[in-house]
């Protein structure tokens, strides 16, 4: 029988949720295993090769191409599941939500202290996605089916409800390692 | 009239788009423009202002997950400054010291184990479908388990030192919050020998590589290009701390033990329209010719010498290849990274000797002041963090100058020398080609926005439009 299919993606995220899921260590190897990896930033594989079981997205959106991702995600995946706090609700990227994008903007290409821009250029090209107007999280966008919070969640839990979603058994975490930050 | 085409190539993910290469060509089909573009913002320097200074060196790990001991450690020691203190005791400076070399050590394995080796073990043109870390596994599985443990053992020095793995706590204005007790010391003790044994065996990898394929890889994305990094006070490489130096090409000091507080007299960042990402160089030459290079090869080639005595041995090997001058070969990055992990594990069998790591003075107090500036080397190279705080304790300036930032135009010129030496002229795109383009960034361990580059192969969709702009051949890498 063909092994299950997963996929990751890092949307406006800092990689760190990913970090955690290597921080399965050894486990990794038993991960190939018992799945396929499918698109993910850890292989080679860049656009879906067929309809996946698991998919596990790191970060909210944050520009136009986080959208496009996300959604083909949704697309792509039976399961989706929002790991880490800046997936469930924007997290620190977020924390820009208070304040006008103009003002993120000017700050990093005309105020800052280091900055020489006697055209005053602020990055604009078509090459560039769009900001969004702020930063949303994933549920925002698609339907997301479980979420693991945490910045990152523990390796532990990664695994614990990989393990428990691939077998279809509900998740039984020990009280100890439910703590979240 | 000229005509011109286009080539896109978009990383559409090895962390969703947030880098993409373009490239023009001419009517003969030469490169006329190559660029680099970094297409992810997130505003950190505004949305900081307002925030209690204390929180700072935990908030800023969130810019990277990859290597957010270098961020927290260097915004901890802006904050040292904002708190008044000039000197740590022992036992917290030591402690920070092994977090930072168990990071290098963590950071270093991940990039040469599961990014490049796959680039290395197969071939640039290798089929995409096993050149990734899931294809060294199968084929090579001592070497992935080797790298998965060290990596572990990094991850565990963090833990022990930080309190967690990622996004830790350890550091705290003026000091630290633990000591590293007995029991924690005796389990890295436990595999320290065989940490070092396998960071030789690395280490062997990638010098045999590079001298074997010297001459294939000489012209490689390669170019003469400036070099900056901290360095101790007797000349001496030091990832924690030191002074600012900058090196030519070819050896000649542009600047030496500046004090790294007053950065703001050397170093400034132009902004260009197609990048997200500003363009560092220094002051007195300009922005034609002012910008350098930092990370492994530049702290290898800035530095006097390594004061542990397995990597100078490695260094000394590694100069020699470049008869004592500087070496500007791109490729060499990751020759003189191996050399950064075997002297990291160094560090660390000296550090975990020390006693000193038992100790319980942990804080010092002073006299507040009103701004402070860190700097440390990152697993990628030189990171400043400069903070202005007010008298309510809020940040009210923040700027950050991340180590992938000051590599911008090095990237850039590694993308057109690639791009003019292996696309001009080619009527094809293939997906050896791109691969190409990937490897000559991937020699830099990009950060991108400080995290996006991470791991696997960088996806690319290429498109070739003629002078009106229709698609003329499109190939995306799957
Ligand atoms: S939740 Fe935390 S660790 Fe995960 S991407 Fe966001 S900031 Fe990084």
């Amino acid at each position: 029988m063909a092994k299950p299919k997963i996929a990751t993606a890092s949307l406006a995220g800092c990689f760190g949720c990913h970090m955690s899921i290597l921080d399965i260590d050894e486990r990794i190897l038993q991960l190939i295993e018992i799945v396929d990896f499918d698109k993910s930033p850890i292989d080679d594989i860049k656009k879906f090769t067929g309809q996946c079981a698991v998919g596990l997205i790191e970060g909210g959106c944050a520009n136009e191409e986080n959208v496009h991702v996300l959604q083909d995600f949704r697309r792509h995946c039976d399961i989706l599941i929002a790991v880490g706090d800046c997936a469930i609700n924007g997290d620190i990227p977020a924390l820009r939500n208070n304040i006008p994008l103009k003002e993120c903007l000017d700050e990093a290409y005309l105020n800052g202290p280091s900055v020489f821009n006697p055209e005053k250029i602020i990055p604009n090209d078509k090459e560039l996605p769009l900001c969004l107007d702020r930063v949303y999280p994933c549920s925002e966008v698609v339907k997301i089916d479980y979420s693991l919070p945490g910045c990152p969640p523990n390796a532990e839990i990664i695994w614990q409800a990989l393990v428990a979603i691939l077998n279809n058994k509900p998740l039984d975490l020990p009280y100890e390692i439910i703590k979240y930050d | 009239m000229s005509t011109t085409k286009k080539v896109i190539i978009e990383p559409v993910t090895r962390v969703e788009g947030h880098g993409k290469v373009s490239i023009l060509l001419d009517e003969n089909n030469k490169v006329s423009q190559a660029r680099f573009h970094i297409v992810e913002f997130r505003g950190f320097e505004r949305f900081i202002q307002g925030r209690p200074y204390w929180e700072v060196p935990v908030l800023v790990q969130r810019l990277c997950g990859i290597c957010p001991v270098s961020h927290h450690l260097a915004a901890a020691k802006a904050m040292d400054k904002i708190v008044g203190v000039d000197k740590l005791t022992p036992t917290a400076e030591k402690m920070r010291r092994l977090m930072h070399y168990g990071q290098m050590f963590q950071s270093h394995v991940l990039h040469f184990f599961h990014l490049c080796s796959p680039d290395l073990l197969f071939g640039f043109d290798a089929d995409p479908m096993i050149r990734n870390i899931i294809g060294v596994a199968k084929k090579y599985p001592e070497l992935a388990v080797q790298g998965v443990m060290m990596r572990k053992y990094g991850q565990e020095i963090i833990k022990a030192t930080a309190g967690k793995k990622i996004h830790g706590t350890g550091a705290i204005p003026g000091g630290i919050n633990k000591n590293l007790s007995i029991a924690e010391r005796d389990v890295f003790l436990k595999d320290l020998n065989q940490m070092v044994e396998w960071s030789r065996g690395a280490l062997k990898i990638a010098k045999n590589y590079t001298v074997e394929n010297l001459e294939k890889i000489k012209p490689f994305g390669s170019f003469d290009s400036n070099h900056l990094s901290l360095i101790r006070q007797d000349g001496a490489m030091d990832l924690y701390h030191g002074n600012l130096r900058a090196i030519t090409a070819t050896g000649e000091k542009i600047f030496d033990q500046v004090d790294y507080s007053k950065y703001l007299d050397y170093i400034v960042e132009g902004v260009k329209s197609w990048s997200y990402m500003k363009f560092p160089f220094i002051k007195s030459i300009g922005p034609e010719k002012g910008w350098y290079r930092v990370g492994p090869l530049a702290r290898i080639n800035t530095c006097d010498f390594i004061d542990t005595p397995e990597a100078e041995a490695a260094r000394k090997e590694f100069m020699a290849v470049t008869n004592g001058k500087p070496n500007n070969i791109t490729m060499a990055y990751h020759w003189a990274r191996m050399i950064e992990l075997l002297h990291s594990i160094e560090k660390i069998k000296e550090l975990l000797n020390d006693k000193d790591l038992q100790g319980t003075d942990l804080v010092v107090k002073g006299h507040r002041r009103e701004e402070g500036v860190g700097l440390i080397e990152a697993p990628r190279g030189t990171l400043f963090h400069h903070y202005k705080v007010n008298e309510n304790d809020q940040v009210v300036m923040a700027n950050l100058i991340v180590s992938t930032t000051h590599n911008n135009e090095p990237m850039n010129s590694a993308v057109r020398k690639v791009a003019q030496d292996h696309i001009s002229g080619v009527p094809k795109i293939t997906e050896g080609l791109l691969n190409h383009i990937e490897v000559a960034i991937r020699a830099y361990d990009p950060c991108l926005s400080c995290a996006t580059h991470a791991m696997g192969q960088m996806p690319l969709k290429v498109t070739l439009y003629d002078y009106q702009g229709g698609v003329i051949d499109m190939k995306i890498k799957e």
